[in-house]
């Protein structure tokens, strides 16, 4: 089920460094959200603190709170790897497991929970599904016991993709999921962005303008005063307003290409 | 030949002309290379030269012969018991020393905080700076007897299988010669594996993670299967040193040219301590068959490595790097 993330107040930290600072913002569900910025603005680390993969950086801390549902990620006795459980994650580098085939890199998260005692049949049914939800199936049906890592870079992401809905999370967070792809890859992988919208909160970071004005429907621009300050928020607002009529007139500059 | 030859200094400069650096490296390269092999080479004809004569005079027989008297006339001496020693004591040093060698550079690389992980990586390395003659003595004057109170505990438990029945005599026996081989070579094992674990890709780890994987579930999805040639690789480095140890074998064990069903009770003998006890006193004859038992070290090494490589190649399908 997709849910709703609310987050107010947030700050994160590398060590002594603050990397960002006071974020609040609203990610709807079933709706593609775009971070857009210039390079060392944060939008990475901020959608890492949306499912506690930024703490396991050494050094990394978070203030603030994230709400998933009105649940708090950063309650007390909430348990990171829970939350990693519900929200999902595909990197900028496809990285599907080497030492697994194509059926166990989607069958990992499964197989990490409960996934042991699940019947082969149900388990086949499973990956196939979230195979073909990946664009992938066609692909791959013939060689699923060969190793992921003899795919292309394309059907690697996609089939990250894959690993990573075949859990049925809640939200799927994509770091800048296209940027080590040719285009016709990336072209597949936002076919894929926009149909999965429809069962996720899909919150994607990307430094490509274009893509964020193509696949989301909510855009979040982010910007940095100076090297070494803290990122801020700069405005959110629907992707149309952003790329037309934005309210603040940085958020104009970058995207007219006058900085970043 | 091979890929390496690419690059042998027969390849032209800007110029047309090999230049000079190319050359001498290339040189030295090859040379390096045919030196490593020859002196192999030299190795196998001179055991197998001196192993042939002692074999054909060899009034028992040289596989079976539950005995070693290469000095007298005429000679009669057998690697039976050798054989036995060097494998089972190896392997027990290999069944206890991996799993805790795994532990420990597990620990090291991805448990220990940063502060606590190099001391203790240290403090491993520096066991493997101990010389095998001070294991050796540490093994027969302390180790052994406090085995006896773990080895009458075991024969109380397990006595009724043989294999592990114990009749209070000083533990000199294969089972202590194989426990003080498996702290030998827990360095060469972890500190291998510890090296393999760290190169684990962070992009693999961070794919675990964030599909909601425990600390534990991490190393089993990630840093294991990527480690595992590593491991299978750092034990054969291992058992090969505990093939071919020898003072510390021939200062615990008590050797005797029987095979003992008890692996707890004394006798038995290795390939490595047999030589190095009996040498001294051997006769032309008597050194031409240990040199016979060392050509059987030697090929049970190769054997060894030889085997590694091939599970090693096995899997190498799946050994790819992050995309």
């Amino acid at each position: 089920m997709a849910k709703r993330i609310d987050v107010s107040g947030l700050t994160a930290y590398y060590g002594a460094h603050k990397a960002i600072e006071d974020i609040t913002l609203h990610v709807e569900p079933q709706a593609v959200t775009a971070f857009i910025g210039p390079s060392g603005c944060g939008k990475s680390t901020f959608l890492r603190t949306l499912n506690r993969m930024h703490e396991v950086t050494p050094g990394g801390r978070v203030e603030g709170k994230v709400l998933l549902d009105n649940e708090d990620l950063y309650g007390p006795g909430v348990d990171p790897v829970a939350v990693r459980r519900t929200i999902g994650m595909v990197f900028q580098r496809p990285n599907p497991f080497p030492t697994m085939s194509v059926y166990e890199n989607v069958a990992s998260g499964l197989r990490l929970y409960g996934g042991r005692r699940m019947r082969k049949s149900e388990l086949d049914a499973v990956v196939e599904k979230n195979l073909r939800d990946a664009n992938l199936w066609n692909e791959v049906k013939d060689r699923l016991h060969k190793p992921g890592s003899g795919l292309s870079g394309g059907q690697q992401q996609r089939l990250c993709i894959a690993r990573a809905t075949a859990v049925s999370p809640d939200v799927l967070l994509m770091d800048e999921p296209c940027s080590a792809l040719d285009p016709i890859s990336t072209l597949a992988i936002e076919d894929l962005i926009s149909k999965l919208k429809a069962s996720y909160t899909i919150v994607i970071v990307t430094h490509n303008m274009q893509q964020a004005a193509r696949v989301s429907d909510r855009t979040a621009f982010f910007n940095l005063a100076e090297v070494g300050d803290p990122g801020r928020l700069i405005e959110v607002d629907a992707t149309a307003k952003i790329f037309s009529n934005p309210s603040v007139s940085a958020t104009e500059d970058y995207i007219s290409g006058r900085f970043g | 030949m091979d890929p390496a030859n690419a690059g042998d200094g027969t390849r032209p400069g800007r110029d047309g002309t090999v230049r000079l650096g190319d050359r001498v490296f290339g040189g030295l390269a090859k040379g390096s290379g045919i030196t490593l092999l020859l002196i192999m080479a030299a190795i196998a004809v001179f055991l197998t030269i001196r192993a042939v004569v002692a074999i054909s005079r060899d009034e028992g027989n040289f596989l079976t012969t539950f005995e070693w008297d290469a000095n007298s006339h005429p000679p009669v001496f057998g690697i039976a018991v050798l054989l036995f020693g060097t494998v089972v004591s190896s392997l027990i040093a290999i069944v206890l020393a991996m799993p805790v060698a795994v532990g420990i550079a597990l620990f090291i690389s991805h448990y220990a905080p940063r502060r606590l992980a190099a001391p203790i990586g240290y403090l491993v390395d520096l066991l493997a700076a101990v010389p095998s003659i001070v294991y050796g003595l540490w093994g027969a004057l302390y180790l052994v007897p406090r085995l006896t109170g773990f080895y009458e505990w075991l024969d109380h438990l397990f006595g009724w299988t043989g294999i592990l029945s114990y009749n209070g005599t000083p533990a000199r026996s294969l089972m202590s010669v194989g426990i003080l081989l498996a702290i030998m070579i827990l360095p060469i094992i972890t500190s291998v594996t510890r090296e393999i674990f760290r190169q684990t890709p962070r992009a693999h780890q961070e794919a675990a993670l964030a599909l909601g994987a425990t600390r534990w579930e991490v190393i089993t999805t990630t840093v294991l299967p990527f480690g595992r040639s590593g491991i299978i690789s750092a034990t054969m480095l291992g058992l090969g040193r505990a093939l071919g140890e020898t003072m510390a074998v021939a200062t615990v064990l008590s050797p005797s040219f029987l095979i003992n069903a008890s692996l707890l009770e004394s006798g038995g003998g290795t390939f490595a301590q047999n030589i190095a006890s009996q040498f001294k006193e051997a006769t032309s004859m008597g050194r031409d068959a240990l040199i016979a038992s060392g050509l059987v070290l030697f090929v049970l090494t190769l054997l060894v490595n030889g085997a590694a490589r091939l599970i090693i190649a096995r899997r190498r399908e799946y050994a790819g790097n992050a995309g």
